[in-house]
């Protein structure tokens, strides 16, 4: 078959070119099936959980407490007919959505604010430090940022932030001893946020300077240039900044099942302060925690069936991400 | 303040200058006004607009103490535990501290780290440039690259941990028994080097796929037009043109997914079997080990925190700062790849 020459995807063909093409084409689809073998044998094995708690799995108002159901099916006895699968999963979804939602939300505001500072406003000594401790800071692994907070973060808040009279007052309910979904989503939230600085400030500076140009030219002042015509050129990459730091948070499991506290508590804002510093665990620490019980069958298709919400969710999250900048791409016109 | 309208020339000629050299006004001062000249504004700063400079300048100096914090935390941290000799022992259990006195060494999670990156690193790269390269040369049909696109998205987005035990769930599998090796009622351990690595290397595919393509989509079409034209076909084009001028990006992406699988806690804890030394399977030599069980830097640290079972930071600080060291030098050397003269038409 000849093709118009010329174009990107034509060229001369032959027989070992053939070849070639199928041979990179199975390599692909073997991509392709093992990506959705995960979903399909994930989803297979986490099934009986869904299907034995339907939608007390996921309700608000469905009660119990996670810890015993865990302990409860793990204990469950070995005739399969007999398999305990009572699983409301509400605390841990709700720790797991809290945290995220925490750290995203704070740490987005932050970074969109120091890429403007590091692009915009900083001194060029301050500037040539910053960038690359940004990209290390990027770049180390949680389970040193785990290291840290449970050594010195969670000590100090238990030293220092936490008044005997609170742990009192809670102390049949919970231990407030500084393990905390607060201190997960402070850490968090450090650790997210230089993954959006590095994709912001590249962003920032992508902007045509025409652009800028053309507000200063009438006689815009520096930060509302920035702030009208860069940063609103620059939001699918805010946006794309901020999913890839949702799906870090949302599957973040050793950190957080570090700091957090590892109960299936569910912290209250109607305790004022101590809400904040009040114990959870999110889905990912959870199946961190109890990996040990992979053995025992309902106990796993628990923890499958975690997995599976947290597959889903960054699924969802990869495609929503996706809409929202394809939809602000038409207004921006950036090739970001 | 002097404008160079002063200086010479006509009005339309210092215009033109000032667009090009936007800071011969004010030679002494920093470049920080990036063109904005600060006497044509117009638009009087307003009570937002000095709070949200406030605000970008609090956040740029707390990002700086924040980074600065860590940095030397770990840094001090380290300094104080580490000792050189160390490097080269086994680790030992805390009993045996308790009972002899020997802190132990780190020489296994070291071997784990690199033997886990390197297996990794060797699975990921012919996939994702393969992929790469069919989604960005060939990418027919359509429908199916677009799938294969969306999933490659998926596994980028999927938490490492819901890729350990979907590993754990695969390779306990009796078909599988060669990668790891059976118990006595022949149940399949399903942990191991191999096993970690494979799995590893799906963090990596994601950003070697994502950079080659980017790589690759930046060579312009006349160079593959001109290798057209001396009558290659397209596979030699691409071995012999393409890959060869994409080949920074390649490395990008790949030390970027070396420092992912060395970084990454989850995956070790779950498929690498927890034996706190290397515990090769089998009677040859590497393939025993590489079916064996082991640690890694990161499930040390993990292991020796608070968190883990063994209670004893200054083990696990000592043991993050090498890990740290090693992610720094990988940081390092993208820096070095990026900073790389490019070839002539790619950028």
């Amino acid at each position: 078959m000849r093709r118009r020459f010329g174009l990107q995807k034509a060229g001369p063909r032959n027989r070992s070119d053939q070849r070639a093409e199928l041979l990179l084409g199975a390599l692909a689809c073997v991509v392709l099936a093992l990506i959705a073998g995960m979903i399909f044998f994930v989803f297979e094995k986490a099934w009986p959980s869904f299907t034995h708690n339907g939608v007390a799995w996921f309700s608000p108002w469905a009660g119990g407490n996670a810890d015993d159901e865990l302990v409860a099916i793990f204990q469950s006895p070995g005739d399969p007919a007999h398999y305990v699968y009572t699983m409301h999963a509400w605390p841990l979804i709700y720790a797991t959505v809290l945290i995220t939602a925490t750290a995203v939300v704070i740490s987005t505001v932050f970074a969109v604010l120091s890429a403007m500072f590091i692009v915009e406003f900083a001194p060029a000594g301050i500037r040539r430090v910053l960038e690359p401790v940004v990209r290390l800071l990027a770049a180390v692994p949680s389970v040193i940022y785990g290291l840290i907070g449970i050594l010195v973060v969670v000590k100090f808040f238990n030293d220092h932030l936490i008044a005997q009279s609170a742990k009192d007052s809670v102390a049949g309910v919970a231990a407030l001893n500084g393990f905390s979904w607060g201190v997960g989503a402070l850490i968090l939230t450090v650790m997210i946020t230089p993954i959006m600085i590095a994709i912001v400030v590249d962003a920032l500076r992508s902007v045509p300077i025409g652009w800028k140009e053309g507000s200063v030219s009438l006689g815009v002042n520096r930060w509302r240039a920035l702030w009208t015509v860069s940063v609103r050129a620059a939001r699918p990459a805010i946006v794309a900044a901020a999913v890839l730091a949702t799906a870090r948070a949302l599957g973040e499991a050793i950190m957080l099942s570090m700091v957090t506290g590892s109960v299936g508590f569910q912290p209250n804002p109607i305790d004022g302060f101590i809400f904040f510093i009040e114990p959870a665990r999110p889905l990912a620490a959870t199946i961190v925690d109890n990996a040990e019980g992979l053995s025992v069958t309902p106990f796993a298709q628990t923890l499958y069936a975690f997995a599976a919400v947290l597959l889903v969710s960054a699924a969802f999250l990869s495609f929503g991400g996706w809409y929202i900048r394809r939809r602000l791409r038409a207004y921006t016109l950036s090739p970001i | 303040m002097s404008t160079p309208a002063t200086t010479t020339g006509s009005r339309a000629d210092s215009l033109r200058r000032r667009i090009r050299r936007p800071n011969l006004p004010k030679p002494r001062l920093p470049r920080r006004d990036r063109g904005l000249l600060k006497q044509e504004e117009i638009v009087p700063w307003s009570l937002a607009d000095r709070i949200g400079l406030a605000a970008a300048w609090f956040c740029g100096l707390l990002l700086c103490a924040i980074a600065g914090s860590i940095v030397i935390y770990m840094l001090v941290r380290g300094l104080q535990y580490l000792s050189v000799d160390a490097l080269l022992e086994h680790p030992v259990s805390l009993s045996t501290t308790q009972i002899t006195g020997t802190a132990g060494g780190y020489l296994d999670p070291i071997e784990g780290t690199l033997i886990l990156t390197a297996l990794g690193t060797l699975i990921a790269l012919p996939i994702g440039v393969g992929t790469a390269v069919w989604l960005s040369e060939y990418g027919k049909p359509a429908g199916l690259a677009r799938a294969v696109e969306s999933g490659v998205e998926i596994v980028a987005g999927t938490p490492t941990i819901v890729l350990a035990i979907f590993g754990l769930l695969v390779f306990t599998q009796g078909a599988f028994g060669f990668l790891s090796f059976k118990a006595e009622g022949g149940a399949v351990f399903g942990r191991s080097f191999l096993i970690a690595g494979i799995m590893m290397s799906l963090i990596a595919v994601p950003l070697i796929v994502g950079a080659t393509r980017e790589a690759l989509q930046s060579i312009p079409a006349h160079v593959r037009e001109a290798s057209y034209a001396l009558g290659k076909d397209k596979i030699s084009t691409i071995r012999r043109v393409l890959l060869p001028a994409s080949r920074k990006g390649i490395a990008t992406g790949t030390t970027l997914g070396m420092g992912r699988i060395a970084g990454d806690t989850a995956i070790v804890i779950l498929l690498l079997g927890g034996t706190s030394t290397l515990e090769p399977q089998g009677g040859t030599p590497i393939l025993g080990t590489l079916k064996g069980t082991g640690s890694t830097l990161t499930s040390y640290v993990y292991n020796n925190s608070p968190a883990g079972e063994g209670n004893a930071p200054e083990k696990a600080y000592a043991a993050a700062f090498v890990l740290l060291i090693i992610v720094i030098l990988m940081n390092f050397t993208v820096d070095l790849i990026s900073r790389q003269r490019s070839d002539p038409w790619a950028r």
